[in-house]
């Protein structure tokens, strides 16, 4: 169960702008998965290892040399709104 | 013509390296074949474009090939299926078309799927879903659902796509093909498009288990730009076992009270006895955890891709929109306007599953369910060498079936979630037709069979036998004229 407030405070994180009709059907949605998804908090898990990773592996090292990146004009080709060699944002304070 | 296009990816192969085929011939009979695709399952097609070096092959030496649009690959558009890479034109290709250019694989094209690879059904694409080639009114499955349908619908030789729950698996099977996930880490993940990185695993989708294995080959291997591959050691060589004498086959005995259509239950047990008819043996196993395979992958996968898509800013690639206001305006007016239904629930869920006072009872349990389902598989392969179940609960549904309830179309995963939580290799191969509950022509069902980590040759052996003494003959009606 989740309730409209949790659903506008994720949404915040998760930076995403949901209009009244989403905000409704994600407080339905997500409820009902989470209740199925709560069936694993009940279980008896103390003690046991977590898995994040199922290769058993460790420190994947290579030798720290310089090489070529992508060329800047490169980098800048595919960004909505380059210049002077750099990548545009809007001000993090409105104006 | 359409002699060639019989030919399976290995025939012509093979034909190519004895001069007994023209490269330039068969590749331009399967553009040809391609460009009339009306299931939109093609995103992209390569026509004789100027601009396309990064991935010409001057001189073909095997079968040319589908890719699914979530591979990057230079100056060719990739969108993952998502409205918010419209246009982007990745600098870079990813390692596995790479490795297909080099060994003599033209790209056919760039297929269609769920935005992000989030979906069971092809209908979470930005660009519209794909159709299934045996009846235009079901879904492919997902998410790898434009690589399995052009495959079975004539429109490309072989195909590439990527499994992070199912997604090759369930849309082979639905399409009644072949469809290979690896175990996690054979193949190399550099220039995929990330969805969950701890699960995520490209792989073959093909008309036979011969064509899988070639395929396999081509792409494993470890690679310095993903450190989570590792390759499989010793390659993939093509399988050519006959029967299953001395194997054993291990059906979890908790599908006898799963729920699922009893047109796919039939198929299944009419298979399990041909195993036996090919000298192979049918043992119980328990897989006890399994049914929580479900609830922790819907936490963990999304838990993953939350944190994977937050690259989508609007910032250095990709769309932008809301560019008049603040900078945090920005963020949330480009996401929300440049991600679909489905990929904005998984991102709320797994923020919810990472958020603070909620990431153990959710994140943590999830990860301790995986190392219980890892744990019953390991027992399960003490005993036996393979682990089979349907590949999916039903044949290929509706378009517009499932997608009011998000849940149901997760359950849809079931049988195929386990093997990727545990990160083991499975296949799907099509065992025969079954009628869909409410009535209908007969559609294909897949039979999955799973092996332990690293056992790909065992598995590709016995898959090929198994697909051998099936015989399994039927293609989509009026699909390929």
């Amino acid at each position: 169960m989740i309730e409209r407030d949790q659903v506008l405070h994720v949404a915040k994180l998760a930076r995403l702008r949901l209009s009244e009709e989403e905000v409704e059907r994600m407080v339905g949605e997500l409820s009902g998965i989470l209740d199925h998804v709560d069936r694993i908090g009940n279980l008896d898990l103390e003690g046991v290892e977590p898995t994040s990773h199922v290769v058993a592996l460790e420190n994947v090292l290579r030798a720290d040399e310089p090489r070529p990146s992508l060329p800047r004009d490169v980098a800048l080709a595919s960004a909505p709104e380059p210049q002077d060699g750099a990548f545009r944002a809007p001000s993090p304070q409105a104006e | 013509m359409s002699d060639l296009l019989n030919l399976t990816a290995l025939e012509a192969h093979e034909k190519m390296a004895a001069g007994d085929l023209s490269a330039a011939e068969y590749t331009a009979a399967w553009r040809q074949a391609a460009a009339s695709d009306e299931l939109n399952a093609y995103l992209w097609q390569d026509g004789d474009g100027a601009d396309l070096a990064a991935i010409a092959v001057e001189q073909p030496r095997t079968a040319p090939i589908a890719v699914k649009d979530i591979f990057t690959t230079e100056g060719v558009p990739t969108t993952a299926g998502s409205r918010i890479l419209e246009g982007y034109r990745p600098p870079y290709t990813s390692t596995a078309v790479r490795k297909l250019l080099e060994a003599g694989a033209p790209v056919l094209g760039k297929t269609n799927m769920d935005e992000f690879a989030m979906g069971s059904s092809n209908e979470n694409s930005a660009y519209g879903p794909v159709l299934n080639p045996w009846d235009r009114e079901r879904v492919p499955g997902g998410s790898s659902g434009g690589s399995a349908a052009v495959v079975a619908g004539g429109l490309a030789p072989w195909a590439i796509g990527t499994d992070t729950g199912g997604s090759i698996r369930q849309p082979a099977a639905f399409c009644g093909i072949v469809g290979l996930k690896p175990t996690y880490g054979s193949i190399s993940r550099y220039g995929m498009i990330a969805f969950a990185s701890s699960l995520d695993q490209c792989g073959p989708l093909t008309r036979t288990v011969k064509d899988a294995a070639l395929l396999l080959g081509l792409l494993q291997g470890r690679d310095p730009c993903d450190s989570t591959s590792v390759g499989i050691e010793g390659g993939v060589s093509l399988p050519d076992r006959e029967d299953l004498s001395g194997l054993r086959f291990g059906v979890p005995a908790e599908l006898a009270r799963d729920e699922f259509d009893s047109g796919v239950r039939e198929v299944f047990e009419a298979t399990l006895r041909k195993i036996e008819d090919l000298g192979g043996e049918i043992a119980e196993v328990a897989l006890p955890s399994a049914e929580h395979g479900i609830s922790a992958y819907y936490v963990i996968a999304p838990a993953e891709a939350s944190s994977n898509l937050a690259r989508y800013d609007g910032v250095r690639y990709g769309m932008r929109a809301g560019g008049d206001g603040d900078l945090i305006e920005m963020y949330e007016t480009t996401r929300s306007e440049g991600f679909g239904d489905e990929v904005k629930r998984r991102i709320m869920l797994g923020t919810y599953a990472l958020s603070s006072g909620y990431y153990e009872a959710y994140y943590g349990q999830a990860q301790k369910v995986r190392t219980r389902i890892a744990e019953d598989f390991s027992t399960a392969f003490s005993g036996v060498d393979f682990v089979v179940t349907p590949t999916a609960p039903s044949v290929a549904f509706k378009l517009g079936e499932k997608t009011a309830d998000p849940l149901a179309m997760y359950l849809n995963d079931f049988f195929t979630v386990p093997m990727s939580l545990a990160g083991i290799p499975a296949i799907s191969i099509p065992a025969g037709l079954a009628e869909p509950e409410g009535g209908g022509p007969k559609l294909p069902v897949g039979f999955q069979i799973a092996a332990p980590a690293f056992a790909e040759q065992r598995l590709l052996d016995a898959a090929h036998a198994l697909e051998k003494g099936i015989g399994f003959d039927a293609r989509p009606g009026g699909a390929d004229g």
